[in-house]
């Protein structure tokens, strides 16, 4: 009996660790955190000279006015937000999936993902604001207005805008995700066989595809609603202030100069993370509720013949929509390099280049440190995930049976609920905890700190966007080379690597991307010592200087698309003689 | 299982398969050198997993007892890399992103130098395969009976002792499959190469001329004649 200890004779056994480590830098974090920040809650924070443990905390919490309104604030609109956004994302794919408008989108899909939150915030602040590009168009022609009038638009006070600036970024990643999962699913000859049966386009895709792709995109949709009820950067440019949505009061509270508020603060983040926790419990069961009435519309055999007016009615919502990101965006532009530009005028009078001048060296170091702090953090993520997915293969190998062997149940490790755990916990429930916890090591405030702060965010969309193209990597490959005498090290980095470069730059691309859009990481963990082009955007939207706030959005925008456009060209180069690498 | 060892050609001696201890299927055959051996029997018979046992490259999930030798020497307890087994698929499995004739020197063994050596081999195995000049190519941008030969070609220049075939011309037309078949087996009866063949195809044993084992599914013991 000779053990089959082969293929695994490689630098396997070092391998099974990564994803240990891995989960521990990204998870350790996030619950190191917690403890940190619940501790405070109830009164125990020695070095602040809390000893006490007891619910003192709650009731001074429970007594701060206007706390009901931010609470109240942050579940609407961070509920709605993601109720319209599923909505949207599923009416359309129903309505579109197949179709040239479809595929239009998809092509879109890329730039509208990797500008940051608040980029998009901020641009469509300016679309919409009393003194923005709607209004310029039409005054004073008919609106009569000759100033720009006194009401208010952005930060109105029930949060409409802010759930509409959050609709416009969590549509285009819901519908990333769904594309992701109707590829694993035989979506199209589902959506037939009920046209077939009669059914209405979106009657068919709806009872069809849905159902089966749900459970896929279940984690996104939590995700987005963790994140909307829980964001900072977006609604600081466009929510209201007094009182604000919790997670800014938060913040506020935390960046105080007294620091008994950091107490405070902590008892409002539990109540946060609680919020959250709610919020996901309500969505599961909401979910029963509806597949219990959808049953009994899909068994009812009601067919929704006519839906023709619906599908145009979504697409003209989602075409809106686009263009207001793609409008509001194009408008930072133009402020970025406006000269004078007096309010009823669509266009500025002249266009200069002062405003990006003007900031000089400032800028560069600026500039410099984002993209170190992306760079960096990219790139271990995209180190830990290719050595994760390498394990997970040979894992996978170790149960794989031969050619037409009936195969086993294709084994996935549980970890999808692990990835997806730092974006689920609210951000600000947890990096306060790991900023005190950061204060009393002493390593607050420390560049790699933050490096590592950004890796939490980052692995996780790194590790996803990497996935699918590691494991669809034809192992016969790997056995070819094997034959031909090369061993298993030589093997992975001479064929596997080299033949999976371009998933793996676009991967670092979209972690690159995720850095560059960070903006609670920063300011906590930072500690306030590091300002990058998102931290500098949003610090500026306070105040009025559009042409400041402009330079910077382009600059959010501009250094994603870069990393993406050198992910794309960089393989093009290498393997510009190579046509059959792209497949 | 020592007398094996001083056998040439590919010896599978007493060779069984088990999965979760049922037994998947049992051969015992001698393959001289120059002779082409077919292997035969329906879907899920395990024969893609003999394959894998010779070549190293079974999944731990099987128990596998017997013993493989090549040349006189037992290889089973080898990495892949070691033993000297090439193997060909329904695919050509060229690797898309080096030339032509990269695929080829990838083959070689490393121990063969100077590069102008390397290089001489590449070339002769170029005009063997009809491919004079073909060195620098794009392999995605040659026919598929191209690519085929190639990779014959490339699993020649390791300079393999036995050479494994799992259904290399059932993705080929009838046509080409002829000319590439016949191509392969002269290839390796002129360099005495013991071939275990795997196919669904009756004209493929017909072409080999050598002996036929029929697997049965499940069965202990699979030894016809």
């Amino acid at each position: 009996m000779v053990p089959n200890t082969v293929i695994q004779a490689t630098p396997g056994s070092a391998l099974r660790l990564i994803p240990v480590i891995t989960l521990a830098l990204m998870l350790g974090p996030v619950f190191a955190g917690l403890v940190g920040t619940i501790l405070p809650a109830f009164g125990y924070l020695p070095a602040l000279g809390g000893g006490q443990f007891g619910l003192a905390i709650f009731q001074e919490l429970l007594a701060v006015p206007g706390l009901g309104r931010s609470v109240w604030l942050s579940l609407f609109t961070g509920v709605t937000a993601t109720i319209v956004s599923f909505l949207l994302v599923v009416l359309f794919c129903a309505a579109w999936y197949g179709t040239t408008w479809f595929r239009w989108l998809e092509r879109l899909l890329s730039p509208l993902l990797s500008a940051p939150h608040v980029a998009v915030a901020i641009g469509f602040a300016f679309l919409i604001a009393p003194s923005g590009w709607v209004m310029r168009v039409f005054s004073p022609g008919l609106t009569g207005y000759t100033q720009p009038p006194d009401i208010t638009i952005i930060h109105d006070p029930y949060g409409v805008s802010l759930m509409l600036g959050l609709i416009l970024k969590e549509v285009p990643f819901l519908l990333l995700m769904t594309i992701a999962a109707l590829g694993q699913v035989d979506a199209r000859r589902t959506q037939r066989v009920a046209l077939s049966l009669g059914y209405g386009r979106m009657m068919a895709w709806l009872t069809g595809v849905l159902p089966q792709i749900y459970p896929q995109i279940r984690l996104p949709i939590l995700a987005v609603l963790a994140f909307s009820l829980s964001v900072v950067d977006v609604a600081l440019v466009l929510a209201p202030t007094t009182p604000p949505p919790l997670a800014v009061q938060l913040l506020r509270w935390m960046n105080d100069a007294d620091l008994s508020l950091r107490f405070l603060a902590s008892a409002g983040a539990v109540l946060q993370l609680g919020l959250v926790v709610l919020a996901i419990l309500l969505w599961l069961v909401g979910e029963r509720i509806i597949a219990a009435i959808a049953t009994l519309i899909v068994t009812s055999g009601w067919r929704f013949q006519g839906d023709a007016s619906a599908r145009v009615m979504v697409l003209i919502t989602v075409v809106i929509m686009v263009s207001a990101v793609f409008l509001g965006v194009l408008g930072m532009a133009i402020w970025s390099f406006a000269g004078f530009w007096r309010f009823p005028m669509a266009l500025p009078d002249q266009l200069v280049l002062r405003n990006w001048m003007r900031l000089g060296a400032d800028l560069w170091s600026i500039i410099g440190l984002t993209a170190l702090v992306a760079s960096l953090a990219s790139a271990f993520a995209v180190v830990l995930s290719v050595l994760c997915l390498e394990n997970e293969a040979q894992q996978l190998w170790r149960h794989r049976r031969g050619g037409r062997l009936p195969q086993p149940k294709p084994w996935r490790p549980p970890i999808m609920w692990l990835l997806y755990l730092p974006l689920l916990v609210p951000q600000v429930a947890f990096l306060f905890g790991v900023q005190v916890l950061l204060i009393l090591l002493a390593l607050d405030g420390q560049f790699m700190s933050l490096v590592w702060a950004h890796l939490v965010f980052v692995l996780p969309y790194v590790f996803l966007s990497l996935g699918d193209a590691y494991r669809r990597f034809d192992d016969r490959y790997i056995r070819t080379s094997l034959c031909l005498g090369r061993g298993p090290v030589i093997t992975w980095l001479v064929i596997k690597l080299p033949m999976l470069l371009r998933p793996i730059l676009i991967a670092m691309a979209v972690g690159f991307a995720v850095s560059i859009g960070l903006f609670l990481p920063t300011i906590l963990i930072g500690g306030g010592r590091f300002d990058t082009l998102t931290t500098e955007a949003v610090a500026l939207s306070a105040g009025g200087d559009r042409r400041q706030i402009g330079v910077f959005t382009q600059l959010q925008l501009i250094l994603p698309l870069l990393a993406f456009s050198v992910a794309m060209a960089l393989p093009a180069l290498l393997f510009r003689h190579r046509r059959g690498v792209q497949v | 299982m020592t007398q094996a060892t001083s056998q040439p050609g590919l010896v599978l001696d007493d060779v069984t398969i088990t999965l979760h201890s049922a037994p998947l299927l049992t051969i015992e055959r001698t393959i001289p050198p120059g002779d082409i051996v077919t292997v035969m029997g329906p879907s899920g018979v395990g024969k893609s997993t003999l394959l894998d046992y010779i070549c190293g490259t079974l999944a731990p999930v099987f128990d596998a007892r017997g013993t493989v030798s090549v040349a006189g020497r037992r290889i089973d307890h080898l990495p892949p890399q070691q033993r000297d087994i090439g193997i060909l698929f329904q695919d050509d499995l060229l690797f898309p992103h080096l030339s032509v004739g990269a695929n080829l020197a990838f083959a070689i063994k490393p121990s063969i130098k100077p590069r102008a050596k390397r290089r001489a081999m590449v070339e002769e195995a170029l005009d063997a395969a009809g491919l004079a000049g073909f060195m620098d190519r794009d392999p995605a941008t040659l026919s598929g009976g191209q690519r085929a030969r190639v990779s014959v070609m490339r699993v020649l220049l390791s300079d393999p002792k036995a050479l494994l075939l799992d259904e290399p011309f059932s993705k080929l037309d009838a046509a080409l499959r002829q000319q590439f078949r016949a191509f392969v087996f002269e290839l390796t009866k002129a360099r005495h190469l013991p071939v275990l063949m795997v196919t669904h195809d009756a004209d493929d044993a017909a072409s080999a001329g050598g002996a036929v084992i029929e697997l049965q599914p499940s069965s202990t013991g699979a030894q016809p004649g």
